[in-house]
């Protein structure tokens, strides 16, 4: 399966290497880096690149390629699929994942590596499992590393991996016993030059922290279950409970995990919580065109937008952009061309504003495209599609643990066609 | 482990295999170093430079009580890379495969993988290990050896036989990696042992077609060639899926719901690769999920979907708009989501992809325009209905900036103009004008070629190019230079006056041109063009050679044959064959033996005798006691059951691992963790079986009783079912001719005369639920996970008996009854399963049974049974066809037709068929009891008589006439049942509280006031009867 294991910055060098075979040399990854130069931008490098002898799967993240070279055919999600699981547990234990941190913790990244795959096939892939093997960097176990000489490699014998609920480790404790679920749901949508909606839909998570002493078991109910559309489960989720009653039934990992991600989508029920209105235009004549956004609340349930901002890549032929805000900060790269706007809270009785006037090439004829913008936003405590928990029940243990939810609406990918 | 690459030989020049660095090698460590202290000596022993003595500490390590240290040990051990230690390695394989660990096991099979690469010669000995540990019960194991599998021989097929079932079983608690390689090896399997299950379709089509062109020939040849044509068609076998085949695709459908992206296309390619076509559509939705994964895990799943969408765009269809096109997508995503856009447009979407289609051709992004306008084309060339107004847009697209865009804009008009190319003179001659601007040389090849095929549409401006074209043929690219040669051969040969001298003069420039291709041309098109003296017979015909009709080309996606490959694969993705890639086989035509899958169970023989012991009492039983037969089941109390249950634990725990002490609290999570289940499941049902086995005898059931339990899955009945499944593989139509095995002769007098009154003696086979008996009981023990507590609701009592549809007086010979079976309906969860059972009591074969076009009051719908294409004399069938009743008592009314009458026949519901039954315990049941109070609840009192006191009957008589499930019940006089009513998913909540003497209350809580009340009655009507 996986040979090797390749992590490249984005400056093309290649900072750690890993064999879980044999060893394959460096050079395999000059056809990587031919096909980076081609690619132009870093996201448009093809994730699988067959090379005489090899084939190369990469992911990009963190501006970190992680390229792993097989040699037979395996399916190329599986590989993919891992790597993202490599990226994740590295942020899972050292808080980041980029170039820097990677170096500073090489021996942990080399050890956990080890264990992550046996010969190429995937072995503790769990972040609960892994932690109990290697102990993750602290600042006092790095000092007391460096003085004895010793390795983060754990004391105790794991157990987890034996249990039969491989995700969760044996013997947690603690002295505040708590379980947050935050409600998580991202908008997509495309809105086109008028404002009506061409397609939107709502993807939601939620992600856990759950720090529960011993090996509760937790069921977690839905006032409205059938508003998710379709769901995908954290294995510890016991599918055929959700399938004959739609409660969630499970033991939880420690820690931090993403329970379910649901989609809820049917054109009618998503409510879009912001309009904007603009009005860009570039004349044929002068070399000047106007430029003008608004912002505003639309279906917010009574809630505050905040944390709005607006990105928009402007034509090539856009040479700059003299704008004034009625709140928040904006910038144009003249390079990138990237206008963004840092809107901040919508206040609905004064709504924001940018407006002003490009510059453009002077001779050139106005651009055929019209940019699209881009919005992020937040609104706390809604959940946009009416998703509400009824109750969190556990059994299994006798303490009561402190419990906690929390909704959260953000935009995903929430385009403006202009 | 970690400490491998030290010893690895390959691990450059500089590191031996001692090198002492191996000490503070970071990646060492691993499990067993932390332990050390107790090992100190081992330790020393590993640090010698002695290649002998470390081995030596690792084969003591091998045996160390603690099963991490074992696994760990082996783990080093087996990536030692010197084939020195190879017989070591065999024995430590070996030995660890018998280990009392899992973990220990899994470790094993991981080490079969390198063993073998280190020293193939091994391969048998190494094929014997995985074919060990394949037997293996444990999730943990599954995954790793199936891979083990997977590397050393793919080809050893006979291996899985006997583990599938197991496998398919275990499937969903294996870890996400080992999901993975079990689903594509199963899925390959599936190809080599199973019948297509789209044959049926085709099947279909062709005995159609028989029968049209039979009854052409009874015309011609009188009344003799019927017969024998309904002779020729139940000799074809109809299509029934093996019930393994069902088992692999019901089990893995859960796992579309897996967070791991890699397992959900593992299942999709599964399901399109060996999934009925109307199956096939689940896969879509959780395909359509993974595109909001990270960016890589989109393009391998849009390439996959592209390839799907041509094959079943119907699938798609409904997720148009997923496939939309954001800004912000990279380049390479963007473009496979053209791909896909553009396989699903149709006539009917056709309008919103284009104008989506038109927002994208403004994009920033030069090389996704590029990629669109060919969608365009694409569109226009397999939507005829849109071929103009794509033209237009293209057009429009000409006087575009950019110049890419104009070129590729040329490209596709080439191509669309070739299929009409009459009625666009202006845009030729449009074009025409633009090879003073476009610099493009695909774009400018392309006018050229054009404007010299289409030459007599224009032809005053072609002359004209051609002067310009070779004004300036010394600068253009190859390809330019070629069409200007191939655009003056044409107008020499329509044009020659005009054009000779033009002509003449691009032949001397390519004549001495740097391009050996272009001087090739110049001197074939001389010699074929200008007549010569010697040359006359080809220059004779040069004009039908340059100006043939030449078909227009094929706009296709490059996904069109891609999925000769296994989806998900990495050949697939590349579109070429990698390393290693295993052919996906063909269908077979004949299945091969399904016995072969059957795992032994002792009682085998036996019960297959005494189930046709049983048959031949039949008649004798009555009805009320072939209905306790079932009963039986949905009464034993939860407690025998849990008992069984943690005895079942036990056994396993014992069996299966060690006496450490660590294992025993493992028994006690299992009972928590759903890991357990089904690693259990298979003992249970071992068990069960054998324990029903006998009560089903002691019981016995009458036939035609036993007809209506046995489509209700009760399990001794599927037995006998399935011992003559294998008698008779593939077919669910059954032939019981009256002197057939089953009634023998000196019984044969009583059965005629209760043949007056009853139906002639069927055993109705409920088509898709055949099932052989160790897979019921599989599949049971699926079921069974989570609720070991409910019983009834696994195998409900089968509903009322039959009732009469047709009587065959009036339906001249054909008598059809229906059952209720209380199965939920496969296609649809909200329909009612109805057997139909027909029978042909008259003495001619009854052909083409259907269902006509129903006339059926709002909400109602029904899904129709298959037609039966030819009942014979004698002969009977059973269909299932699925009702939603829509939450009423309305009849169901519809016509039943054969080839030559038509019957209207009609179904009512009782009240109690309405609803299948949930489970639910006692709290969540007083909960929703309480949310259902004042006007849900109706309460009745009754008084019980003296035969209906005991809690068997009681449950029986409630279960018989409603499909509820029993709630448990901590008050011993209490009875609860609960249910949802199908299409509308209420629940409907039963008490009935016995008082000492008879007494009885009656309370039923449902949302459904009206469903209420009938029920109410129905349930006193039976109780007090």
């Amino acid at each position: 399966m996986i040979h090797s294991l390749f992590l490249i910055n984005s400056s093309g060098d290649i900072f750690l290497e890993k064999h879980w075979k044999s060893v394959v040399s460096r050079s395999v990854c000059d056809y990587f880096f031919e096909a980076q130069e081609r690619a132009t931008e870093a996201e448009n490098v093809p994730p699988v690149i067959p090379t005489p002898h090899h084939y190369l799967l990469s992911v990009y993240r963190h501006k970190i390629f992680f390229v792993a070279v097989i040699q037979t055919e395996v399916p190329p999600l599986f590989v993919i699929e891992f790597l993202h699981r490599v990226v994740d547990t590295f942020q899972d234990y050292f808080g980041v994942c980029s170039e820097p941190v990677i170096k500073d913790n090489v021996v942990v990244v080399y050890e956990v590596l080890e264990e992550m795959l046996d010969n190429g096939f995937p072995l503790a892939t769990e972040s609960n499992i892994l932690k109990e093997l290697i102990k993750p960097p602290t600042i006092l176990r790095t000092v007391v590393n460096t003085i004895t000489g010793s390795t983060n490699v754990g004391d105790q014998l794991p157990t987890g991996q034996l249990s039969v609920v491989p995700w969760r480790r044996t013997g947690v404790k603690y002295t505040n016993n708590e379980a947050y679920f935050d409600v998580i749901e991202e908008i997509d949508a495309i809105i086109d030059k008028s404002g009506s909606t061409i397609t939107a839909e709502i993807q939601g998570v939620i992600d856990s922290c759950v720090k529960l002493t011993g090996m509760p078991d937790l069921t977690l109910s839905f006032m409205n279950p059938r508003l998710l559309d379709d769901v995908s489960f954290h294995p510890c989720v016991r599918f055929k409970r959700w399938e004959s009653e739609r409660i969630l039934s499970f033991i939880p990992p420690d820690g931090n995990f993403r329970l379910l991600s649901y989609h809820v989508s049917a054109q009618n029920l998503v409510a879009i919580p912001v309009y904007v209105k603009h009005n860009i235009s570039f004349r044929d004549s002068s070399s000047l065109g106007r430029f003008e956004i608004t912002v505003g609340p639309k279906q917010t349930m009574g809630k505050t937008i905040e944390g709005v901002t607006v990105t928009s890549q402007m034509p090539k032929g856009v040479l700059n952009m003299s704008l004034t805000p009625s709140q928040g900060t904006h910038t144009f790269d003249p390079v990138t061309k990237m206008l963004s706007w840092d809107v901040g809270k919508i206040n609905p009785q004064k709504l924001p504003s940018l407006k002003g006037t490009m510059s453009l090439q002077a001779g050139a004829s106005k651009p055929d495209e019209n940019p699209t913008i881009n919005l992020q936003f937040k609104i706390q405590q809604l959940a946009i599609s009416g998703l509400k928990v009824n109750r969190l029940d556990m059994y299994g243990e006798k303490y009561k643990p402190f419990k906690g939810i929390k909704y959260m609406t953000k935009a995903g990918k929430f385009q403006v066609r202009t | 482990m970690s400490a491998a690459p030290a010893y690895s030989e390959d691990k450059g020049g500089s590191a031996g295999p001692g090198e002492p660095e191996y000490g503070h090698d970071p990646a060492s460590g691993g499990i067993f170093s932390s332990d050390y202290k107790r090992h100190d000596d081992l330790k020393e022993m590993l640090d010698t430079n002695k290649d002998s003595l470390k081995l030596e500490a690792m084969k003591r390590i091998v045996a160390d009580p603690n099963q991490l240290i074992r696994a760990s040990a082996l783990r080093v051990l087996s990536s030692i890379r010197v084939p020195i230690i190879v017989p070591i390695m065999m024995l430590a394989i070996k030995e660890a495969a018998s280990d009392m660990s899992p973990y220990v096991r899994k470790t094993a099979a991981h080490a079969i993988p390198k063993l073998y690469s280190l020293d193939s010669d091994q391969k048998d000995q190494l094929i014997e290990v995985i074919e060990k540990l394949l037997a293996d019960k444990t999730t943990l194991v599954a995954g790793s050896v199936v891979m083990a599998f997977e590397e050393v021989c793919p080809e050893r097929i006979d291996l899985i036989h006997k583990n599938y079932r197991k496998l398919c079983n275990l499937l969903i608690d294996v870890e996400e990696w080992g999901q993975v390689v079990i689903i594509s090896m199963l899925t390959r399997y599936a190809r080599t042992q199973f019948l297509s299950p789209t044959q049926n379709e085709s099947l279909l089509e062709e005995n159609a077609e028989k029968a049209f062109y039979g009854s052409e020939e009874d015309e011609a040849k009188g009344a003799g060639s019927e017969e024998t044509a309904a002779a020729a068609l139940p000799a074809r076998k109809p299509y029934v899926m093996d019930p393994d085949h069902r088992l692999l695709l019901r089990n893995t459908k859960p796992l579309l719901q897996s967070r791991s992206a890699a397992v959900v296309m593992a299942v999709a390619q599964l399901y399109f690769h060996l999934a009925p076509k109307a199956e096939v559509g689940v896969i879509a939705k959780a395909l359509v999920r993974l595109l909001r994964s990270h960016s890589e895990v989109q393009y391998v799943v849009l390439q996959n979907v592209a390839t799907m969408s041509i094959k079943r765009r119907g699938m798609f269809e409904p997720y148009l708009k997923s496939f939309y096109i954001r800004s912000t997508d990279p380049t390479q995503i963007k473009i496979l989501k053209l791909e896909v856009l553009t396989n699903l447009a149709n006539e009917t979407n056709i309008p919103t992809v284009l104008r989506e289609f038109q927002t994208y051709i403004r994009s920033m992004d030069k090389d996704f325009v590029a990629a669109t306008i060919q969608a365009i084309g694409r569109c226009a060339t397999n939507i005829g209905r849109v071929r103009d107004t794509c033209l237009n847009g293209l057009v429009q697209l000409l006087s575009n900036r950019d110049e890419l865009v104009v070129a590729e804009s040329v490209v596709v008009i080439k191509k669309l103009l070739q299929m009409q190319p009459a009625q666009h003179g202006e845009i030729i001659k449009h074009l025409a004008k633009l090879t003073d601007n476009i610099q493009v040389p695909m774009a400018r090849a392309s006018i050229l070629w054009l404007i010299g095929e289409y030459c007599e549409h224009v032809p005053r401006i072609a002359p004209d190019v051609l002067r310009k074209m070779a004004k300036s043929f010394t600068a253009e690219e190859d390809i330019v230079k070629l069409q200007v040669i191939n655009l003056a051969a044409k107008l020499y040969l329509t044009n020659s006056k005009q054009t000779k001298l033009l002509t003449q003069y691009v032949l001397s420039l390519a004549k001495y041109d740097q391009n050996y291709d272009i001087r090739d041309r110049a001197r074939f098109t001389r010699q074929l063009i200008v007549p010569s003296e010697q040359g006359g017979a080809l220059s004779r015909h040069a004009k039908k050679l340059f100006l043939a009709p030449k078909p227009a080309p094929v706009l296709e996606s490059s996904f069109k044959d891609r999925d000769h490959f296994q989806l998900g694969s990495l050949s697939h993705l590349l579109n070429a064959k990698a390393t290693g890639y295993q052919e996906l086989p063909d269908w077979p035509e004949e299945a091969p033996d399904p016995s072969v899958r059957n795992v032994e169970v002792p009682e085998w023989t036996k019960c297959s005798n005494r189930e046709k012991r049983k048959e031949k009492e039949k008649p004798f039983y009555s009805d009320s006691e072939g209905e306790s037969g079932p009963t039986e089941s949905a009464d034993s109390d939860p407690e025998s059951e849990s008992e069984s249950d943690s005895k079942s634990s036990s056994e396993s725990g014992s069996g299966e691992s060690s006496s450490e002490s660590d294992n025993e609290d493992q028994d006690e999570d299992e009972e928590k963790g759903r890991g357990s289940e089904s690693e259990q499941s298979e003992e249970d049902d071992k068990r069960k079986t054998k324990k029903k086995v006998p009560e089903g005898k002691g019981e016995a059931s009458s036939s035609d009783e036993g007809s209506d339990s046995s489509s209700s899955s009760s399990e001794s009945e599927m037995t006998s079912e399935s011992e003559e499944e294998q008698l008779e593989p593939a077919s669910w139509r059954r032939k019981t001719p009256p002197s057939s095995k089953s009634a023998p002769a000196t019984k044969e007098i009583s059965l005629l005369d209760l043949e007056d009154f009853t139906p002639p003696s069927v055993q109705p086979v409920s088509p898709p639920a055949i099932v052989s008996t160790s897979l019921a009981a599989d599949l049971e023990g699926l079921t069974l996970t989570d609720s070991t507590l409910v019983p009834s609701l696994l195998s409900p009592v089968s509903g009322i008996g039959r009732q009469e549809l047709l009587h065959r007086v009036a339906g001249e010979g054909l008598a059809v009854d229906y059952t209720f079976s209380r199965q939920p309906f496969s296609g649809d969860p909200h329909m009612v399963s109805v057997h139909i059972h027909f029978s042909n009591s008259s003495d001619t074969p009854i052909k083409g049974l259907h269902v006509g076009t129903p006339k059926l009051p709002a909400g109602i719908s029904i899904q129709e049974f298959p037609e039966i294409e030819s009942l014979a004399p004698g002969e009977s069938a059973t269909a299932v066809m699925g009702i939603n009743f829509c939450d009423s008592t309305q009849a169901a009314n519809f016509q039943l037709c054969t080839q030559t009458r038509q019957f209207y026949v009609s179904i009512q519901p009782p009240v109690g068929e309405l609803m299948a039954p949930v489970f639910m315990s006692e709290n969540e049941f007083k909960k929703e009891q309480g949310k259902l109070m004042g006007m849900n609840e109706i309460t009745e009192k009754l008084m019980l008589p003296d035969t209906c006191r005991s809690d068997h009957i009681v449950v029986q008589k409630v279960t018989a006439t409603a499909n509820l499930g029993r709630v448990p019940c901590g008050t011993s006089d209490e009875y609860r049942f609960a249910g949802r009513t199908l299409t509308g998913g209420s629940l409907v909540l039963l008490t009935l509280d016995a008082r000492p003497a008879g007494a009885a209350q009656l309370t039923v809580n449902s949302e459904k006031m009206v469903i209420g009340t009938m029920l109410v009655k129905d349930v006193i009507q039976a109780l007090t009867q």
